[in-house]
């Protein structure tokens, strides 16, 4: 008995360790979607957040990194749950990922209370970058409305005259097809909505589309409804007739599901796998050799994440606790992105160029090429909403 | 305006129709063996991912569809000896239960052998263009052909059902199942014939829709609730009523969300109706199952009960 009291005294000692400031271990949680049709987005953006690991030997500012991997199944209270246990039994340092709005609204607020930091991978709901952004809330993509603007302006510049919108009826299909009309100088002659994520068909707004002749035809379907709608595009005969411009609606992870019937299709990014600077061409490398595909946007705003958190952990030597040290450290973003070099405005969103893509056919393989720049450092329209200056 | 309205009616027809294939095995299955199926929807995606596999290797749409047709209906009277054998005369709810598993048994299967990254079945290019209907007037070939098959497989399930002996023993069975038993037919083999049917329409539907939709896991869930709602208007066991009930459920949803919109926007602000419209026409259909469950509670055409 007395032995074993003795073993528990010193295990407990040995947990307790030396009083230091510097974390044993730099605990990431990191919450996207890993089951359903949109898995393969999720696994995407683990895979290009264990290759920007694997590029930094799994150590941050020295210490040995340890990420867990959570399912958010695409629904909003999933999402939530998984954050809360991520948090309170985990008690992670920084929490990543997020690819859904409507997720990552309803899982900030017990992130922001427990004042853990949050790198939003991928969703951008406008909220976060407005009235709701917070000082431990950092974003590596955009605003939801930011590349509707820039292909808005693209569009402009093409002198269309008319658009017709067609788009998913939740937080981030109205932001982004608000962003198309806010931007656009032509007239927006129709506006739909379809269910999400469930309705598959899209038949009846092609027709309504088609009805309207307009110049151009926008619309923004991630994941499997993106390869769905251009489908339905060209089997209603539209291809080839109204140009369509998109954002988010094709990607690496579509395109050898979408195949001619993207091509020559037009959308927006801040990161193209073409762009030429050192870290991207060696992120895509090594991302390819690793995992046999082109990454998506996803996956480079994934490894971005990693990145980002690496630099604000080496600036800080470990020390977490001190959040101010880490807050400046994050905002500094002291790290290569891989699209090129970019600063953190004053709510932490990025101010980033903007590039115009279109699908191409080499061979028989479909890549996004781009093709312009549409804005360059293009800052979001809700940054003045935000209280933090 | 008049074609625009003429087009939408073509497409609420070509969506009824599609889910009346995917409604017809599962009413058949539901009436005669009194087998609730949630697993329908996944003999639905087996079909998409059997004709895209089978599409790849043989180069041909036509001939990988009839190929995904047979497989399918091997799977459905496979799965019927393997599992459902063992469901009958027991609880509704141990139906649920057991077909719940096998949606994630088939989800799981799908992965391991396919991947999680989905299939495409793309159209051969005569079936991939609109053509002219009415002068002036296209329509898109693929969903032509979808209205054409159809129609042949609902004319096809009237000569069976009504007009063979086979049909016989089906409604015979729909309407008092231990009887048909107790007169010498073989009603394990009638089960097996009639779950394999029920599966052989599920992926049919599967591969049809698969070119205008995706092939991916999970693609039958949300369309099979659309099912279950349409063999409920029917009338449980009977195909005529899935058959009408899925022409109604078609249109409502597709007529609903064209005009729905305008509707709403002449008396809401913009915002507001474009908000509301999609959430209320996709309630359109689940309110005429309530109406029809309050004037006839047993579906517009219920199969005769003992």
């Amino acid at each position: 008995m007395r032995k074993s009291l003795l073993v528990a005294g010193v295990a407990l000692a040995l947990m307790a360790g030396p009083a230091s400031a510097q974390n044993k271990t730099i605990k990431i949680g990191f919450v996207s979607t890993f089951s359903g049709p949109t898995a393969v987005i999720g696994n995407d953006m683990r895979n290009a957040f264990e290759l920007a690991l694997d590029h930094m030997g799994r150590k941050m500012g020295g210490i040995p990194v340890e990420v867990i991997y959570e399912d958010d199944g695409q629904k909003p209270e999933v999402g939530k749950q998984k954050t809360q246990k991520l948090i309170e039994s985990d008690k992670v340092d920084f929490i990543s990922g997020y690819i859904w709005s409507n997720v990552v609204l309803a899982s900030v607020k017990p992130i922001v209370d427990s004042k853990t930091f949050l790198i939003v991978a991928n969703a951008g709901a406008s909220e976060l970058a407005g009235k709701q952004c917070s000082p431990y809330v950092f974003s590596t993509s955009w605003t939801n409305d930011q590349n509707p603007r820039a292909v808005a302006e693209y569009m402009n510049k093409k002198g269309i005259k008319t658009v017709y919108m067609i788009g998913p009826n939740y937080a981030a299909g109205k932001e982004n097809l608000g962003g198309m009309a806010a931007a656009f100088r032509g007239k927006v002659v129709g506006e739909d909505y379809t269910t999400w994520p469930s309705q598959l068909d899209f038949s009846a707004e092609l027709a309504k589309a088609k009805a309207a002749n307009p110049g151009a035809i926008y619309t923004f379907y991630p994941g499997a409804a993106g390869v769905q709608f251009l489908n339905q595009y060209e089997q209603a005969g539209l291809k080839g007739k109204i140009p369509l411009y998109t954002t988010f609606t094709i990607d690496s992870l579509s395109l050898p599901r979408q195949k001619d019937a993207a091509v020559g299709v037009i959308g927006a990014l801040q990161w193209g796998a073409d762009l030429k600077n050192d870290a991207n061409k060696k992120f895509v490398s090594d991302f390819e050799a690793k995992f046999k595909t082109e990454p998506s946007f996803y996956a480079a705003q994934s490894y971005d994440a990693a990145n980002l958190i690496a630099s604000a952990v080496a600036a800080v030597k470990g020390n977490l606790k001190d959040k101010a040290a880490v807050q400046k450290a994050l905002e500094k973003a002291n790290f290569k992105s891989v699209r090129g070099a970019f600063k953190f405005d004053t709510d932490h969103y990025p101010i980033q160029n903007f590039y115009m893509q279109e699908v191409v056919k080499n061979g028989d393989k479909y890549t996004l090429k781009t093709i312009a720049t549409a804005i360059e450092n293009s800052r979001n329209v809700h940054v003045g909403d935000c209280p933090m200056k | 305006m008049t074609s625009l309205f003429f087009e939408q009616c073509l497409n609420g027809l070509q969506f009824g129709l599609l889910l009346f294939l995917l409604a017809a095995g599962l009413t058949l299955v539901f009436g005669i063996m009194d087998l609730v199926n949630l697993a329908h929807g996944s003999l639905y995606m087996v079909g998409a991912y059997f004709a895209a596999t089978f599409a790849a290797w043989t180069n041909s749409f036509v001939l990988g569809a009839v190929m995904a047709l047979i497989a399918t209906l091997v799977v459905g009277m496979v799965v019927e000896v393997v599992v459902m054998r063992r469901m009958y005369g027991r609880d509704h709810l141990d139906h649920v239960l057991a077909t719940f598993g096998l949606i994630l048994f088939f989800d799981e299967l799908v992965r391991l052998i396919w991947g999680p990254g989905g299939l495409s079945l793309p159209l051969p290019s005569w079936l991939n263009r609109p053509v002219q209907i009415l002068p002036g007037f296209q329509y898109s070939g693929y969903r032509l052909s979808i209205i054409v098959v159809s129609l042949a497989v609902a004319v096809f399930l009237y000569v069976l059902v009504m007009r063979t002996r086979i049909g016989m023993l089906i409604r015979a069975g729909a309407a008092n199942r231990e009887m048909v038993g107790a007169l010498g037919v073989n009603i394990k083999l009638l089960f097996t014939l009639v779950f394999g049917l029920g599966a052989a329409l599920a992926g049919l539907a599967g591969l049809m829709q698969a070119p205008i939709l995706t092939v991916q896991i999970g693609m039958g869930e949300n369309i099979l609730i659309l099912a279950f709602v349409i063999t409920v208007i029917g009338g449980i066991g009977s195909i005529r009523g899935a058959f009408i009930a899925a022409i109604m459920v078609g249109f409502i949803d597709t007529l609903g969300r064209a005009y729905f919109p305008e509707i709403l926007r002449s008396f809401l602000s913009k915002d507001v109706a474009a908000t509301a419209a999609p959430a209320l026409s996709s309630m359109l259909i689940y309110l005429l199952m309530a109406i029809v469950l309050i004037a006839r509670p047993e579906g517009l055409f219920p199969a005769v009960r003992k």
